[in-house]
């Protein structure tokens, strides 16, 4: 049946990306817009005693200078629930007090007719602090660790199976290292911009967000305005990797600017500094990993503890260990996390958070024991594999791991790797093999469409959520394509605009799996809605055809068993007089029994021919657990002399449902695995310990990959649907490809080299 | 597209104590460069000056078309482009020179526009990506950038074209591994940069 859904298709949005058309939050035309440059404190801890902004106030085409002295007073947010959106620093509202507790964090706001006078002006405003001592590194004695009850989601960040210390103490071969992960910043290439005007008491806002209707909601909350009186447009993001999950002070700035002055006011975070303090970050991790094997490999016990940061004005919990419980079949398992709070900006979730830092620290310890164990890595793998998940003995929704470890073992050559380091040599070059194993969970949560299918057969469906590089807008019009039995052209979807029906924030890797089904469940109602219009009209050809006996194709229905018995959408609704068929459709995986039985005959009855379709629309959590799995397999080439890593070659294989993309699917994958070559071999932020203040501060100090970092690539999919998760099969593509490949990495540069590094990143000076 | 460098200096009617301190600074620094220093130097200063408002006057050919601007003479082209002009397809990433997201062709060239100041490019023929495609026909790389997926967000993707632009006509990339020398000014944070090299690959061949 499927047709549209599957095929590598071009991006629906890609003619607008490639001709530059396509609007980012600070490229609408909005009439007298003014522009508002934002001023970072120079300490780190400690209070303003005065701002001086009186000659930046009388230079001409300043509009205003915003402090805490001035500006409107903002409201607490309220609610925990995600979906509602997060404010990254909740005792930390911009601009409400005189209270410094990191060095970048915004006081001061200077609004002038262009951006050049606003920078200028900015640089003319002095400060006068009294500062305290602040406690800026991990390692400062003054840092004091502490337990965190609460991880991201809510979820505990601890956890504990079996006796870890008796059995680890007992096993016949033992390994403990520590692994630390340096302040990696997402850097975006769009940074965080907001624009923000008033209409009497109605705010519009164009933010650079992965969750348009969290800002909506945030906003609301935040500047006590009632929430239908605040929309959000956000229909094309630079790229996020998390900075933009969380809101920032910058969507609050804007508005709050644009009222000050009574102009529309645009604030885009600078790159140099302000993407860098402003703007989140994933933060340091010390990771400690204890295991403990019999001799033949089989892992019976293992300790994850980590160290990360946060700061004094929020809590957020880098869970390294959480991949590290579903990983392996290890009964006895200890998950630590510990918290120190920094005078830094609050981090938050950064491609993969938790998974992206623990499968690098985890996945090398398995490196490290299979030498011990004079074990292939691979094997040792597979000894331990997890048929159901050892959390709680459930079975997988859709597992698949083992084939991924064959396609990229093959893909690679792992055959050619030698267990002995540093045996691959020619001439100045090492070359060395490494392997890992990437997972990701997989999201679910609730999503709301709607959509409108036209009498000139075209149909035009709405939801709000983003499309953050990710290929939303492509995916979601194939769905609906296939599921109206309509060309691809002739579909559209909509996303970013608070107007329309909620959707989920682009986190988690959740909008293919949560936005998927509830579109094509409104296709399918709009389809049902006209079969039945057909079978009611005696004018009809259909009339009186039982509804499980018409097809849609090319938007033409017709009797499956007598093609030339038909009538296209156009025909039907025109001779109807009905301009168009507009639906809603919501599908909720927390729906209660009830419902959820009442949705699964309705799906049943829309799609007689589909044995899925009798399955309801929710996530059976009782029998199964959700999670994706992959293999990332490397080739390195080292240069003896400089140290130089190249990364050769990577063969990446993912189980991750049905592969509705083939081509946005691949993109993704090999875009997060280009992040972990960041992530192993170049990035890293420094902070001056004495001051606090960081030292990488833009992107020539802060390297990020570029072309002629670039490797080979294999990338592979299992393309196994998954019907537990959804009946489009489909589970989310976007973070899994950056789990594990760090370790990969890092692996296959040992074998290189015979040089264990396990502090990243792995830069020349380390290998020398 | 080809651009034919306009000769700006044409316009120019008489020397300024700008243009002298120009030479002169060439002079200093530029040591052996001397001749290309003071060519470069050669501004025209036929242009006003607007004292009260304190900002100067400027034109230039975007995408062919002609367009005059009294401009903030610490306007960067690219702030020119994205906030006077509208042209938002250049894109601000870094404003230091460090992404490439800001690439425009200027007199056949690639530049980063955020390193270039607006008032520095009068006569210029400058190439934004809205003037890359002939009405609804797309320029060759604007369509394999399509076909290749060699973006996802977007954002960098006017950049790594016009880079793409001036690469190709530059002519010294022969090889996969030249084509990314030759682009790592250009970053893309989603990593489109195997599919980006796909499409190069196929216009070069072209």
């Amino acid at each position: 049946m499927s047709m549209i859904v599957g095929q590598p298709l071009d991006r629906k949005d890609g003619k607008l990306k490639v001709t530059g058309a396509a609007p980012y939050a600070g490229e609408f035309v909005v009439p007298g817009l003014v522009y508002g440059v934002t001023i970072q404190s120079t300490i780190t801890k400690g209070h303003i005693n005065n701002i001086d902004t009186t000659v930046a106030q009388k230079l001409k085409g300043v509009l205003g200078v915003m402090t805490y002295k001035n500006a409107m007073s903002l409201h607490q947010p309220t609610g925990s629930d995600p979906s509602s959106g997060k404010f990254a620093e909740k005792d930390l509202l911009p601009l409400q007090s005189e209270r410094i507790f990191y060095n970048g964090q915004h006081i001061a706001v200077v609004i002038a007719e262009t951006f050049e006078i606003a920078e200028y002006a900015a640089s003319l405003i002095k400060v006068d602090y009294n500062e305290e001592k602040s406690v800026s590194d991990i390692h400062d004695p003054e840092a004091k660790p502490y337990q965190p009850q609460q991880g991201l989601g809510g979820t505990s960040p601890q956890a504990k199976r079996g006796n870890t210390d008796e059995v680890l103490n007992n096993a016949a071969v033992k390994l403990e290292q520590t692994y630390t992960t340096p302040v990696y910043h997402h850097n975006p290439m769009e940074p965080h911009t907001t624009t923000a005007f008033w209409e009497d008491d109605e705010l519009t806002v164009y933010d650079s967000t992965q969750g348009v209707f969290g800002v909506q909601n945030l906003l609301s909350n935040v500047l006590g305005i009632p929430k239908n009186k605040v929309r959000v447009i956000s229909p094309f993001i630079g790229g996020g990797f998390g900075s933009k999950g969380f809101t920032w002070a910058n969507a609050f700035l804007a508005p709050m600017a644009a009222k000050f002055i009574n102009r529309p006011v645009k604030i885009t975070l600078a790159r140099s500094f302000q993407m860098f303090t402003c703007a989140g970050r994933r933060t340091t991790t010390i990771q400690k990993i204890n295991l403990g094997a019999d001799s033949n490999g089989k892992i019976s016990a293992g300790k994850h503890e980590t160290t990360s940061e946060t700061s004094f004005v929020d809590e957020f919990v880098e869970n390294a260990g959480v991949a590290t419980k579903i990983l392996y079949d290890i009964p006895n398992l200890d998950i630590v996390q510990n918290l120190v709070r920094l005078n830094r900006g609050t981090p938050c979730p950064t491609r993969a958070p938790g998974e992206a830092p623990g499968t690098y620290a985890f996945e090398v310890a398995m490196d490290e024991l299979a030498e011990k164990l004079n074990i292939d890595p691979l094997q040792l793998r597979l000894i331990n594999y997890a048929e159901k998940n050892p959390v709680d003995g459930k079975e997988f929704s859709g597992k698949n791991l083992k084939e991924c470890y064959e396609k990229g073992a093959a893909a690679i050559g792992w055959k050619d790797r030698s267990d002995k380091p540093s045996a691959n040599k020619q001439g100045r070059y090492l070359t060395g093999y490494g392997m890992a194993t990437a997972t990701y969970p997989a999201n679910r949560s609730k999503a709301s469409v709607r959509l409108k299918l036209y009498q000139e057969g075209n149909a035009v469906a709405a939801c709000c959520t983003q499309d953050i590089g990710t290929g939303t807008y492509t995916v979601m019009a194939q769905l609906m394509a296939d599921a109206l039995g309509l060309p691809f052209e002739k579909v559209e979807f909509k996303l970013g605009d608070s107007t329309f029906p909620q959707g989920p924030n682009s986190g988690g890797s959740q909008t293919m799996a949560t936005t998927g089904p509830a579109v094509r469940a409104a296709a399918l109602e709009a389809k049902s809605k006209a079969i039945q219009l057909a079978i009611a009209d005696k004018k009809s050809p259909l009339y009186n055809v039982e509804e499980s006996a018409i097809g849609v194709e090319n938007g033409r229905l017709y009797v499956i068993n007598n093609n030339a018995k038909g009538e296209t959408y156009t025909q039907l609704l025109s001779r109807n007089k009905m301009p168009l068929i507009d639906v809603n459709a919501t599908t909720d995986v927390t729906l209660k029994d009830g419902e959820k039985s009442a949705a699964a005959n309705a799906n049943a009855k829309k799609e007689p021919d589909n044995p899925f379709a009798k399955q309801d629309e929710k996530m059976d959590r009782e029998k199964y657990v959700f999670h994706s799995f992959g293999a990332h397999f490397v080739k390195v080439k080292v240069d003896s002399l400089t140290g130089m890593v190249k990364v050769e070659k990577i063969a990446s294989a993912m189980d991750i449902g049905k592969i509705l993309n083939e081509k946005t699917a691949k993109s993704q994958i090999m875009g997060a695995a280009i992040f972990g070559i960041g992530m192993a071999l170049m990035e890293g932020s420094v902070y001056d310990p004495n001051t606090g203040r960081i030292v990488t501060k833009d992107l020539a100090d802060y390297h990020v990959p570029v072309h002629a970092d670039m490797p080979e690539f294999d990338v592979q999919f299992t393309d196994k649907p998954d019907y537990n998760i959804s009946l489009v099969g489909a589970r989310g593509a976007g973070e899994i490809g950056i789990t594990g490949i760090t370790a990969a990495i890092a692996n296959a540069v040992y074998n290189a080299t015979g040089k264990r590094v396990r502090e990243l990143p792995i830069t020349p000076d380390k290998l020398i | 597209m080809e651009k034919k460098s306009e000769s700006s200096t044409d316009e120019i009617k008489t020397g300024s104590t700008r243009r002298e301190f120009l030479e002169q600074v060439s002079v200093i620094t530029a040591g052996t460069a001397l001749s290309v220093s003071l060519k470069a130097a050669k501004l025209p200063t036929n242009r006003k000056f607007y004292q009260e408002e304190g900002t100067v006057e400027v034109s230039f050919f975007i995408n062919d078309k002609k367009m005059t601007l009294e401009l903030d003479p610490r306007t960067s082209l690219l702030d020119a482009l994205r906030e006077k002009l509208h042209l938002t397809g250049t894109k601000k990433g870094c404003d230091r020179g460090q992404c490439g997201a800001c690439t425009v062709l200027v007199d056949g060239k690639r530049i980063n526009s955020c390193l270039k100041l607006a008032g520095m490019c009068e006569g210029a023929h400058i190439t934004t990506i809205e003037g890359l495609a002939k009405g609804d026909q797309l320029h060759p790389l604007q369509t394999a950038f399509l076909k290749h997926d060699a973006f996802q967000c977007g954002y960098c993707t006017p950049g790594q074209i016009c880079s793409a632009v001036g690469l190709i006509k530059e002519g010294h990339a022969k090889t996969d591994d030249e084509i990314r020398e030759l682009m790592s000014g250009n970053i893309c944070r989603c990593g489109a940069y195997q599919n980006i090299l796909e499409a190069i690959k196929e216009v070069q061949k072209s």
